[in-house]
């Protein structure tokens, strides 16, 4: 027999046994598309703790003050320096006046503050680098960085009046370690959820198999080929996957409009639905192929059972 | 064709073994094969058709050796073998003619072959009226002959009818033998199990008889005798 019309007749069956099999196809179906839900779920839950990290650990900086005295090219030439180092995300340069400026902001309802800067006369603030690194754990380096290169200062005059890292370092530590818990925590349960789900599908499908397996008896009788008997229960696994993959798409949608409206201002200004536009042909090919696989797989494993002599 | 050498099979839990059976099968032969329901007659069917390996001795199927088929021989060589069982054992998703053509399809055959095919065997069973109807749609005499259309499609060289009227009615049992006999007049060789003593009695054909697992009378015109079955 043709490859083509073996498949054409292994694709067939599939899809009439899938058509035909009404309660077991729909009860697979659901299982399936709870499974897949709770992988999204999964998929949405790291990118709200991702981006809630991410909202943390951006609030975290390095700010290098420099001396009154330091002229503006010097400080860029610094700010140019950092840039190049592969840690730093960014270095923010705060002029002497805008660093005034931002003082008085700060303290408009402190009367007694700005009088006494009123009365000094001259602007006191030094120019200032807000340094903000690409991941909170390479704060303590760059530090060093600072307070090492000779090339970040200039010659043998210091410039750098202080770097504030050693009074934040308890803090950025402490969130940098609960940070890494937290992901750690997060990819913890995400696979136990996962291994759940997959179990649970691969048991219906099991289930499903095991009610035909006087069908499967028959066939074997007849003289039909292993691959001939397999096939068509691949192909049904397979739908299974699709039109569950299908289902959970787009059971999503109304969820997350109605999730967003009750947790954006929760996950800091993280819009779930938006997220979801974003990134939908990402959880289209996740949900299709994780639904195609496990039909497949668990159909292959749960019809090897009843083909072996 | 058929050949069962000091054939014996024993199961671990006892009941339904046969020891030393000698048998031998002509192509064109429509063997009868009857006893009590535990005398081995389900036994010797799996054995021809290689489900099941004999305790010890030799079953030749032409100039073969049954138990020496590997796993992946054995579909090639059941579709030289047509099978009905009692329980009909059709595919219940699939319409009569989707039932025929299923053992087509497993052979390898085109499709052209099929709609050729499968409507000739659904006439000689008398369903072509029932071509697009399920089993369950269907009465337990219509069911075994559409079993029997499956069984011939192929045309195999041997066709194993296992118990086919033990839930028939007297009128389905009498079709159903009928088209039997049909189908050895055609040439092919049948082999009946039953413990079915009218079945027997009326076909005035070769009977085997056994008893408590082992062949005690082989006659070329048989009749069903009760005493011979009870030991």
């Amino acid at each position: 027999m043709s490859i083509q019309t073996d498949s054409k007749r292994i694709l067939r069956w599939g899809l009439i046994n899938f058509y035909r099999n009404t309660v077991v196809s729909i009860a697979s179906v659901l299982m399936m598309t709870v499974t897949l839900t709770v992988i999204g779920i999964v998929i949405f839950l790291n990118a709200v703790l991702g981006f809630s990290l991410a909202q943390i650990g951006s609030k975290v900086d390095v700010n290098v003050y420099f001396y009154p005295s330091v002229s503006e090219a010097q400080v860029l030439q610094v700010q140019q320096n950092l840039q190049q180092l592969p840690e730093v995300a960014s270095v923010e340069y705060i002029s002497e006046d805008q660093a005034l400026s931002d003082f008085r902001t700060r303290h408009a309802s402190d009367y007694l503050t700005l009088q006494a800067l009123d009365e000094l006369g001259a602007n006191p603030l030094g120019a200032t680098l807000n340094i903000r690194a690409k991941e909170s754990g390479q704060y303590e380096s760059i530090a060093n960085t600072l307070d090492q290169n000779t090339s970040l200062s200039n010659g043998s005059t210091p410039i750098i009046e202080k770097v504030n890292y050693a009074q934040n370092k308890a803090i950025i530590e402490r969130l940098t370690s609960i940070m890494r818990s937290v992901q750690t925590l997060g990819l913890a349960i995400t696979a136990f959820f996962i291994v759940i789900s997959i179990l649970i599908t691969f048991n219906t499908i099991r289930l499903a198999i095991y009610m035909s397996r006087e069908e499967i008896a028959t066939m074997r009788m007849v003289g039909a080929e292993n691959k001939y008997i397999q096939g068509p229960f691949m192909t049904e696994g397979i739908v299974y996957g699709i039109v569950s993959a299908i289902l959970t798409l787009v059971l999503f949608v109304p969820i997350t409009y109605w999730l967003t409206g009750h947790t954006q201002a929760f996950f800091g200004g993280l819009s779930l639905f938006r997220y979801y536009g974003d990134n939908f042909f990402q959880f289209l090919a996740i949900l299709l192929v994780a639904g195609i696989l496990l039909g497949m797989i668990s159909a292959w494993f749960a019809i090897r059972k009843y083909l072996r002599k | 064709m058929i050949r069962f050498e000091h054939v014996t099979k024993h199961y671990t839990d006892d009941d339904r073994s046969v020891e030393d059976i000698n048998l031998s099968v002509h192509a064109g032969e429509f063997v009868s094969i009857v006893g009590h329901s535990g005398a081995g007659k389900t036994t010797l069917i799996r054995l021809l058709l290689g489900e099941i390996k004999p305790t010890a001795g030799n079953i030749w199927f032409d100039d073969f050796d049954v138990d020496a088929l590997k796993r992946s021989q054995l579909p090639m060589y059941r579709r030289r073998i047509g099978v009905v069982f009692q329980d009909f054992r059709l595919l219940n998703n699939r319409t009569a003619f989707e039932n025929v053509a299923f053992a087509m399809e497993a052979a390898g055959r085109s499709d052209d072959e099929i709609v050729a095919d499968v409507p000739h065997a659904l006439e000689l069973v008398g369903l072509t009226h029932k071509a697009r109807s399920f089993p369950q749609e269907m009465s337990g005499g219509e069911r075994q002959r559409l079993a029997i259309a499956r069984a011939i499609i192929n045309q195999p060289e041997v066709i194993l009818a296992d118990e086919p009227t033990g839930n028939l009615d007297p009128d389905s049992t009498r079709e159903v033998i009928e088209i039997l006999k049909k189908i050895n007049d055609l040439g092919t060789t049948v082999i009946l199990t039953t413990h079915n003593k009218s079945v027997v009695d009326g076909l005035g054909k070769r009977v085997v008889t056994l008893s408590k697992g082992r062949l005690v009378k082989d006659a070329a015109v048989g009749r069903y005798h009760h005493h011979e079955t009870e030991e």
